[in-house]
């Protein structure tokens, strides 16, 4: 586990990351074996219109011909994107793009505003879930799918408490259960030996980067499948920023993530895959190395080098 | 600094009128903040000094222990105990009502009504906060006695139950209505983040917004309390006006303001001891209030929550 969390820093920082492609090779637990796949297959190029290759990867949830309303506003449109497991996809672009509004169609969170509508789909695999279809509870998909806010949100009650909450929306009832499940979420989120004194104390009382790490430690607590992440380091300092970009690099493992960020150069650090949109639409979508070096829409290269206005 | 080359922006006269109107606006705005304070000095400047002429004649271990109140009799005993349990009594009905419905109306409007429903139930919940208390005073005693009365044949004319019910309905909109400003004043955010757990609206409002709301709940709650402790015209017309030491809400009773609002009507001369006691009781209702208004603060600072 040691070696893989270093191997994965080390090409972190030389951004030279290779993702396995062989869908014989995903399937295999093991982490080491991945981790020899990362570096032996060559790097595949996907392009978002090759349905054949979009198959070929591991896909955790298909995003088919999306398109999203506020009333008669039509904030995304004809969205087609794979979403690779275990995979770090970081969603790219100017304000107003629909980055956010996409990242909040995979839990539903439109629902609760009156007058959304979506069109598409989104199919969560392994057993076909389409996550915005009009059959499909939007409780049951937040169950399902965990998400982090740009600003930090914890709950006003004990540290404890918070990441206990999701547990005990979902019937968990048992102490010892409980206590488990929260020291494995916190050790998991990288907060444990701050707060292990400090559990039954307000979580308003940690500092903003410990209650970012607190939220992802609330989601992460009931296993989500997929976490979402909405700019999760715009509010905090850069030490604090650095910290929750290793996290993510190390979530990897467990849970597929979706990140959404306003900065470049963290969508190059952790992310494996990176769309880029504009107006709703998505521009170009690739594995983030070749996105942030040999990107093949004019664009998406504008943007990235900061030519765009 | 005088040999400095550069050159202000406004005229050194100029400069010194905006002070000057300055100055005058902020003395007038501390003016209009002192009539309150003064106003409040003044009442229990009156308050103190008239019951101290009503102690010189009453001892004020006479008025604290003694268990009756009868300044009419010839025997006149002057204990503020049986006013102070009737004015204890009506609050408590009054705030078992309240309280509960008045936090359900505000769970429910704010997080669950859709905004055309709010928007017509709220000005109505706050019209009934403007209805007359004499209005209530009589509500109680032609309606909501008689409706008691079929369901508890034994139950006097005047009772506090009756009068406690109906200050307990008066008080909803106080409470409901600051309720409900305390629970939208939880930020979205801490909301979704609940929602995105897998929550129910229920459980988001009963987890995490009432939780937020707290400190704002517990100021409505205290206002409800200062507003039931001060009622006068539902109690004077709906309680009877005997005191009587009872926790009983089914028997009348008098409470603290029923009793001055039936002295200041005249039943007892002016400069009477009497007259004078009606400024000792007026002193342990602020007492009473004052006291829930300190508990009350210091509770929510306790459990304040900043977000």
């Amino acid at each position: 586990m040691d070696s893989t969390t270093t191997a994965r820093a080390q090409s972190v920082q030389q951004q030279t990351r290779q993702n396995p492609q062989e869908p014989a090779l995903r399937s295999e637990k093991s982490s080491g074996s991945r981790d020899e796949a990362r570096i032996e297959t060559p790097r595949i190029s996907i392009a978002v219109d090759d349905t054949r290759k979009v198959r070929a990867l591991n896909v955790k949830a298909a995003v088919d011909n999306l398109s999203f309303y506020y009333g008669q506003h039509r904030a995304l449109k004809n969205l087609t994107i794979p979403i690779a497991d275990r995979q770090v996809t970081a969603l790219i672009g100017p304000s107003g793009c629909g980055k956010s509004t996409f990242l909040r169609c995979f839990n539903r969170m439109h629902d609760l505003q009156p007058d959304t509508r979506y069109e598409g789909s989104i199919t969560l695999h392994p057993d076909n879930l389409n996550l915005v279809g009009p059959g499909v509870d939007p409780i049951e998909v937040r169950m399902r799918i965990g998400m982090v806010f740009q600003k930090p949100n914890p709950f006003p009650k004990s540290v404890f408490e918070n990441v206990a909450y999701g547990l005990r929306l979902r019937g968990v009832r048992n102490r010892a259960t409980l206590a488990e499940e929260v020291e494995k979420a916190l050790r998991g989120a990288a907060l444990w030996d701050e707060v292990k004194d400090r559990l039954q104390d307000s979580a308003l009382a940690l500092s903003g980067g410990q209650m970012q790490r607190l939220c992802i430690a609330r989601a992460l607590a009931t296993t989500p499948e997929i976490l979402l992440f909405d700019e999760p380091t715009s509010a905090l300092d850069p030490i604090a920023t650095a910290k929750i970009e290793e996290l993510i690099s190390t979530l990897r493992d467990q849970v597929t993530v979706l990140i959404v960020t306003h900065n470049m150069q963290q969508a190059a650090r952790v992310s494996d895959y990176t769309a880029f949109m504009y107006l709703g639409e998505l521009i170009e979508f690739d594995e983030a190395a070749k996105i942030f070096t040999n990107p093949s829409k004019k664009a998406t290269e504008d943007y990235i080098t900061g030519r765009y206005g | 600094m005088s040999t400095t080359d550069f050159t202000p922006a406004l005229s050194r006269s100029a400069l010194r009128y905006r002070k000057l109107r300055d100055r005058t606006i902020e003395l007038l705005l501390l003016a209009a903040a002192l009539v309150a304070v003064f106003t409040t000095l003044a009442i229990v400047a009156i308050l103190l000094i008239e019951s101290s002429a009503f102690f010189e004649h009453v001892s004020i271990v006479d008025f604290l222990t003694d268990t009756m109140w009868t300044p009419l009799f010839a025997d006149a005993h002057y204990g503020i105990l049986p006013l102070v349990a009737g004015t204890l009594t009506t609050t408590m009905v009054a705030l078992i009502v309240a309280v509960p419905l008045g936090t359900l109306i505000a769970i429910y409007l704010s997080e669950f009504a859709p905004h055309r429903i709010r928007e017509t139930v709220k000005p109505i919940l706050e019209l009934l906060g403007a209805v007359p208390t004499v209005v209530y005073g009589y509500f109680a005693l032609t309606m909501v006695t008689p409706a008691l009365q079929w369901l508890m044949p034994d139950l006097p004319g005047f009772n506090m139950l009756s009068a406690g019910l109906v200050i307990g309905l008066m008080i909803v909109p106080y409470v409901s209505s600051l309720s409900e400003d305390a629970m939208r004043a939880v930020p979205r955010y801490m909301r979704e983040g609940s929602y995105a757990m897998g929550a129910t609206r229920l459980q988001t409002a009963l987890r995490v917004v009432v939780p937020g709301a707290f400190s704002g709940l517990a100021a409505a709650f205290i206002l409800g309390i200062s507003r039931a402790v001060g009622e006068t015209m539902v109690v004077a017309i709906a309680a009877g006006m005997q005191p009587n030491l009872t926790f009983d809400p089914r028997e009348p009773a008098a409470t603290i303001t029923a009793y001055i609002v039936q002295v200041s009507l005249g039943d007892l001369p002016h400069g009477s001891i009497g007259y004078q006691s009606i400024f000792a009781a007026g002193l342990v209702l602020m007492f009473l209030t004052l006291i829930f208004n300190v508990v009350g603060f210091s509770l929510t600072r306790r459990f304040r929550e900043a977000y």
